[in-house]
């Protein structure tokens, strides 16, 4: 999300979800809709039921590629150069908004040169795409009246994330797709609150709100609402805490409903690093893998167990209602916190989460006017709502971007850290599945979405299954230079040869002890989308 | 029978699809979308629709736990609260909060973000926390 923060000063979706089947062009690149935010994909395909043109950009064959007017089959990690591609096809066409550019936006002199410098049939070649796709996709995006880019994390887990997401904006930016209805750049969230989580400062350098900790008069401010010194040092990003806690001089942990264990790269790493930790506490629904390691483990309450507010991906704040008691001794992380604080001798004492949402309005401006009273009764508000009044802000950037103007970044591709040689032949691509979620704690334990998908498999292509003997449903061995792992295949054409594919759910076949931990320098997020394998049969 | 319908949010994606869930007699027995939610307007994905299984899963903490002698026994949570508040006011009086670091969660509410940031900066003294989102 560092992407659109600099560019247009705020990393959300631009739009509300219902905007998308309303839009004439969608660009879908790096998000497998259908599977991963089921709700989007629906608006997408009633648009495209309403006439509009679908362009979907992702190395497999997708059920979203399926209904796509053109599907730009590109090879693994080069958005860029696709991006740069279009955006010099706009320009050479004149289809820029020169109107736009000159009012609402600052350093296109630098983006124009960068692209000019870069040559078009170079480009192309790198991304392996037809160029007259490419051409096509481009004119389509620049002409329509109402755009909309979609993308998720196809984008964003690269080396180059943070400059991948920069040049969504600048291609959206050029032809004025900001700022309208039905008409912007929406990055889709992956979890019910990682919105939320963002929003309230569970990052390390901003408070609430995404105000800085740097900034002595925000430290002020909370400083005098919480009565007490606050830090001033940034802190440490999640990988410097669960790859090298140790290394940093972590020496106890607090962990709340997450299995980095499972879910982050290189994942005997984590257990190694979180093992030699001198304290760790751990609060989830589960005995996670995670959980396993702790000294101290709390049973938290579930989602249908405790009142609450959630985020959603176009920034509804809507509130989440308790429908039954907890099982067994089971408490709310609230109650966690608040008991952990009391007995550090800082007393919190609210009486319900509502109170919690006053302080929250009270210092977050862009949550002002937000309070659980005002949720009861509708479907949410979408922040910025700076005071009661305000009816919340279904689209963003009207009339200015958040930053002022909007900045152009210009970018040149950076291949992917770790490529396919002659050791570890095939790239693989990892991502989720339609039926289980993440590192599969809560739908695995339901046995009707076990029941539809009760491993994990490796998409391959059925020429590289013939070369390499491996006949479909065969087990194999996957071996990257962090680790090994076996699974299952399935010889199928979504994937084009050289490329597999495999979902990171089962902790009998966790993939993320192969993943490459190389990570963006800017948004920290690691490189999970591309790394470099070998596979043999197991016999 | 008396069944309730307690209007909630889905846990899974960040569609955030509005959703009611089925209580009798205090257990979940179902979900329905709702019809009106800007999002989900009367429809569910398979996930949602199996959303409240895994509040029922025989795998379910359902009390605490601490390590003795290498193992995770059950504990009291008077217990499991002493040793935790021991073990962070030994590290904190010892190294300083930058010795300390806090994962949030994607998953939990607004208010549990809130408080737990709160926790790490106010309590704990440190600005190590972050959650999964450049994950």
């Amino acid at each position: 999300m560092a992407g659109l923060a600099t560019t247009f000063g705020s990393g959300a979706m631009t739009n509300s979800i219902e905007e998308i089947s309303g839009s004439e062009v969608i660009f879908v690149i790096g998000s497998n809709t259908t599977e991963a935010h089921p709700q989007i994909a629906r608006r997408i395909i009633k648009a495209v039921d309403n006439g509009a043109t679908l362009i979907v950009a992702d190395p497999r064959n997708t059920v979203l590629s399926e209904f796509a007017h053109i599907h730009l089959r590109l090879n693994p990690g080069t958005d860029i150069p696709l991006l740069n591609a279009m955006m010099r096809v706009i320009l050479r066409e004149g289809l820029i908004d020169d109107a736009f550019i000159e009012m609402r936006t600052e350093n296109f002199n630098s983006l124009r040169n960068t692209l000019f410098a870069q040559d078009f049939e170079a480009l192309v070649e790198i991304t392996g795409i037809e160029p007259s796709l490419i051409e096509r996709a481009a004119r389509l995006y620049a002409s329509a009246q109402k755009a909309v880019i979609c993308y998720c994390l196809g984008i964003t887990q690269h080396v180059c994330g943070t400059a991948n997401v920069e040049s969504i904006a600048n291609l959206a930016m050029i032809t004025g797709h900001v700022e309208q209805d039905y008409t912007g750049v929406n990055p889709l969230r992956g979890q019910s609150n990682v919105q939320g989580a963002c929003d309230m400062g569970a990052l390390p350098g901003v408070f609430p709100g995404y105000q800085s900790v740097s900034d002595e008069a925000i430290r002020e401010k909370f400083s005098r609402a919480w009565r007490t010194k606050l830090p001033e040092a940034p802190g440490l990003t999640v990988m410097d805490m669960t790859h090298e806690g140790v290394k940093n001089g972590i020496r106890a942990m607090f962990i709340m409903g997450e299995n980095p264990v499972l879910s982050d790269p290189d994942a005997s790493r984590v257990e190694k690093n979180l093992g030699s930790l001198d304290f760790l506490a751990v609060s989830d629904i589960f005995l996670t893998e995670t959980a396993q390691l702790a000294d101290v483990v709390f049973p938290a309450a579930s989602f249908a167990e405790k009142t609450g507010t959630l985020t959603n991906s176009e920034r509804r704040v809507q509130l989440m209602r308790k429908a039954i008691e907890p099982v067994g001794e089971c408490r709310t992380d609230m109650e966690i916190i608040m008991a952990i604080s009391n007995r550090m001798d800082y007393p919190m004492d609210y009486e319900e989460p509502s109170e919690v949402m006053e302080e929250i309005a009270l210092l977050t401006p862009i949550y002002g006017g937000i309070f659980h009273d005002r949720l009861e009764h509708t479907w949410g508000i979408q922040w910025p709502c700076p005071d009661r009044a305000h009816p919340g802000t279904p689209y963003l950037h009207k009339y200015s971007f958040a930053r002022g103007r909007g900045l152009f970044v210009p970018a040149s591709h950076l291949p992917p850290k770790e490529l396919p040689d002659s050791d570890y032949p095939f790239l693989l691509i990892t991502g989720r599945t339609y039926h289980h979620y993440h590192t599969g704690g809560m739908t695995r334990a339901s046995e009707i979405l076990s029941r539809e998908e009760k491993e994990a498999f490796l998409e391959m292509n059925p020429k590289d299954a013939e070369k390499n003997s491996i006949r479909n449903g065969q087990m194999v061995k996957l071996r990257s230079r962090r680790g090994e792992i076996t699974v299952r295949t399935k010889a199928t054409n979504r994937v084009p040869e050289g490329v597999v594919y495999t979902s990171f759910h089962f902790v009998e076949s966790p993939v993320n002890r192969l993943t490459n931990p190389e990570r963006d320098p800017v948004a920290k997020c690691p490189e999970y989308k591309v790394c470099a394998v070998a596979i043999e049969p197991v016999s | 029978m008396q069944m309730e319908h307690v209007p909630s949010v889905c846990c899974f994606c960040g569609c955030g699809c509005g959703l009611y869930f089925h209580v009798s007699q205090g257990r979940i027995t179902g979900v329905s979308p709702s019809r009106n939610h800007p999002v989900s307007k009367g429809n569910l994905c398979v996930k949602g629709w199996h959303s409240y299984e895994s509040v029922y899963s025989p795998k379910r903490l359902t009390h605490p736990l601490v390590r003795k002698n290498g193992r995770l026994v059950q504990a009291s949570w008077d217990e499991a609260l002493s040793i935790t508040v021991d073990a962070f006011k030994g590290v904190l009086s010892q190294h300083g909060g930058s010795a300390i670091g806090l994962l949030s969660s994607a998953k939990c509410t607004n208010e549990e973000n809130y408080l737990l940031q709160k926790l790490a900066r106010a309590v704990l003294k440190t600005n190590n926390i972050d959650h999964c989102a450049r994950l």
